[in-house]
């Protein structure tokens, strides 16, 4: 069984400080610690524990600047066996990312391909499902559990409310994978020492059919910070004092 | 400008709110310039629905076939691209759902029509559409232009818009042929997988602490259990702690779990993601901790407090001791 895995890097925001760009189509992110997107990381592990099941290997892919080499050697030390590496400083819009995804893709052989179900950053949720028709092979969106009989694929797909619907699939194919199908692996420093020696090829745009300024679907007009509607009232003090109002507060409406 | 399509959304017999929030957003943005509001509504016996869309709708576009009993996005995105094919509509609004996600990138693609996804705001400048997506988070929306084209799509979050309501007036119902010729074999739905009710029902409780990922591990639970009991209350969770399994899916609050409505509910180290805050906004009193100032949690919740957790629960576990 062969997988394929398109991973991207994207920046931590929780915790951070956010500030918007000068020219106001994105957030400053030189201030930002960047990491493996979650749900990607759910895949890659995916990935992985499928072949570890029935053997083949596991080939990574990203598109992105120089950095996300980082990534993709961290998806080597998580257990994959390749790594193609598409430089492209700038690219953001889904439909492009898929077609270059595609083109990277469509002479090799696979019999699964994995994307994440989203990105943390932007979140369009759409270059998993946009590949499978690019490539002309069945999908399934959010996917929470594979199991694999012969040249087909029974997923469970998350639907909401806590339902969720099996689906077969005739493979290859195409998945979105969502957050907790699997547990996460530590990697260790050891792993990623021994992964920086595996095979990361580096695929230039040109060589695929494409240039750095392709036309794009959609464009970032602005970034804006949402409109601040009701906001909580703070509760101020030494953290004594806080819980002193916080139970205040629970007395009252606890009713 | 000619149709806006809405495709309903149903599942297990019954149409799905995200439907009349998006025949909502359809007439109040699009009627007024000109354009039908159309529902597009696939399934097998489904003559009840239509009678309901038809009091929301002026149009509604029907397509019986056994293929369509479930939702299998296959044989949805065929019923799709032959209707579009047919009638060019200006716009095709689908949920962002379970169901839009499996379905609308590859109908954007196929159909070779501009896309933009989980819009929280659409509108219509200069002929091109324009979309607002919650970004980062939350923490950050942005305003997309799609380029010019004849046709395009977006994908609506769910609990965005205000739901249309049934009118007086009552829409016309059209019986379109399926075009689904010969059994669709690459994607078959099997069934659908209710959650087991075991445990603690979260639902039924008065007061939520609910913890998010902002603990940092499972090692700070049996704290806040402690403080839920002393409160009389339980504990639930967002997403990512099921997800790391430091507590079980059924204590998860969210879009993909359970939905909420207690008198007290406080969020410990949650953020405030969208797929979390829709199933807890009902609440009648919300607490945010949550050490960052600008997590989107505190834009939901009625009183705050900036702190990490583990500077305040202890102290609130000792003061609600009896």
């Amino acid at each position: 069984m062969n997988i394929a895995v398109c991973v991207k890097r994207i920046p931590k925001t929780a915790e951070a400080d956010i500030f918007i760009e000068k020219d106001g189509k994105d957030i400053k992110k030189d201030n930002l610690v960047f990491h493996l997107n979650d749900w990607d990381s759910y895949a890659v592990r995916e990935a992985v524990l499928l072949k570890e099941k029935h053997g083949g290997t596991v080939t990574v892919l990203s598109i992105g600047p120089e950095e996300t080499k980082e990534v993709l050697t961290r998806c080597l030390a998580m257990g994959a066996d390749k790594a193609l590496m598409i430089q492209e400083p700038s690219v953001q819009d889904g439909r492009l990312i898929a077609k270059i995804l595609a083109q990277t893709l469509k002479d090799e052989s696979f019999d699964l391909i994995l994307t994440g179900v989203q990105a943390e950053d932007d979140g369009y949720g759409q270059v998993g499902v946009s590949l499978s028709q690019l490539l002309g092979l069945p999908h399934a969106a959010i996917v929470n559990k594979i199991e694999i009989t012969g040249d087909r694929a029974v997923v469970k797909r998350e639907l909401e409310g806590g339902i969720e619907e099996s689906v077969e699939l005739k493979l290859p194919a195409v998945l979105t994978i969502q957050t907790g199908i699997n547990e996460p692996k530590y990697v260790s420093l050891a792993a990623i020492l021994e992964a920086e020696d595996k095979e990361m090829i580096e695929v230039p745009l040109e060589k695929i059919g494409f240039t750095l300024n392709e036309p794009t679907e959609g464009t970032v007009e602005q970034v804006f910070f949402p409109p601040v509607g009701k906001m909580a009232e703070i509760l101020k003090g030494n953290p004594e004092e806080v819980v002193e109002k916080l139970t205040e507060i629970l007395k009252k409406k606890k009713g | 400008m000619g149709d806006i399509f809405v495709l309903v959304e149903h599942r297990q017999g019954k149409i799905r709110d995200i439907t009349y929030e998006m025949l909502g957003l359809g007439e109040k943005i699009f009627t007024q310039q000109g354009a039908t509001l159309t529902a597009l509504l696939l399934g097998k016996g489904v003559n009840s629905f239509a009678e309901d869309l038809a009091t929301r709708a002026p149009k509604v576009l029907v397509i019986e076939d056994d293929q369509l009993e479930n939702f299998n996005s296959l044989c949805y995105q065929r019923v799709l691209s032959s209707l579009i094919s047919k009638y060019q509509p200006f716009l095709t609004l689908i949920g962002h759902t379970a169901f839009g996600m499996d379905l609308a990138p590859s109908l954007s693609v196929e159909m070779d029509l501009p896309m933009v996804t989980d819009c929280i705001g659409l509108s219509l400048e200069a002929k091109r559409l324009k979309g607002t997506r919650s970004i980062y988070g939350g923490k950050v929306n942005a305003n997309i232009s799609l380029k010019e084209s004849k046709g395009y799509i977006a994908t609506i979050r769910p609990g965005t818009f205000s739901p249309k309501i049934p009118g007086d007036k009552k829409g016309g119902i059209i019986l379109e042929p399926s075009p689904l010729k010969e059994a669709v074999d690459a994607k078959k739905f099997l069934k659908y997988i209710e959650a087991p009710i075991t445990g603690e029902d979260i639902t039924q409780a008065e007061i939520i602490i609910s913890v998010g990922q902002g603990i940092g591990g499972p090692e700070h639970i049996p704290m806040i259990e402690e403080v839920a009991k002393n409160l009389g209350g339980v504990v639930a969770c967002s997403r990512p702690v099921v997800d790391r399994n430091w507590l079980p899916k059924e204590r998860q609050v969210g879009i993909s779990g359970k939905t909420v409505k207690p008198k007290v509910y406080i969020a410990v180290g949650i953020s405030g993601a969208f797929q979390h805050v829709t199933a807890m906004q009902g609440s009648e009193t919300i607490i945010a901790i949550n050490k960052d100032p600008r997590a989107p949690i505190f834009g939901v919740a009625d009183y705050g407090i900036v702190d990490d957790f583990q500077n305040v629960m202890p102290i609130l576990k000792e003061k609600t001791k009896k």
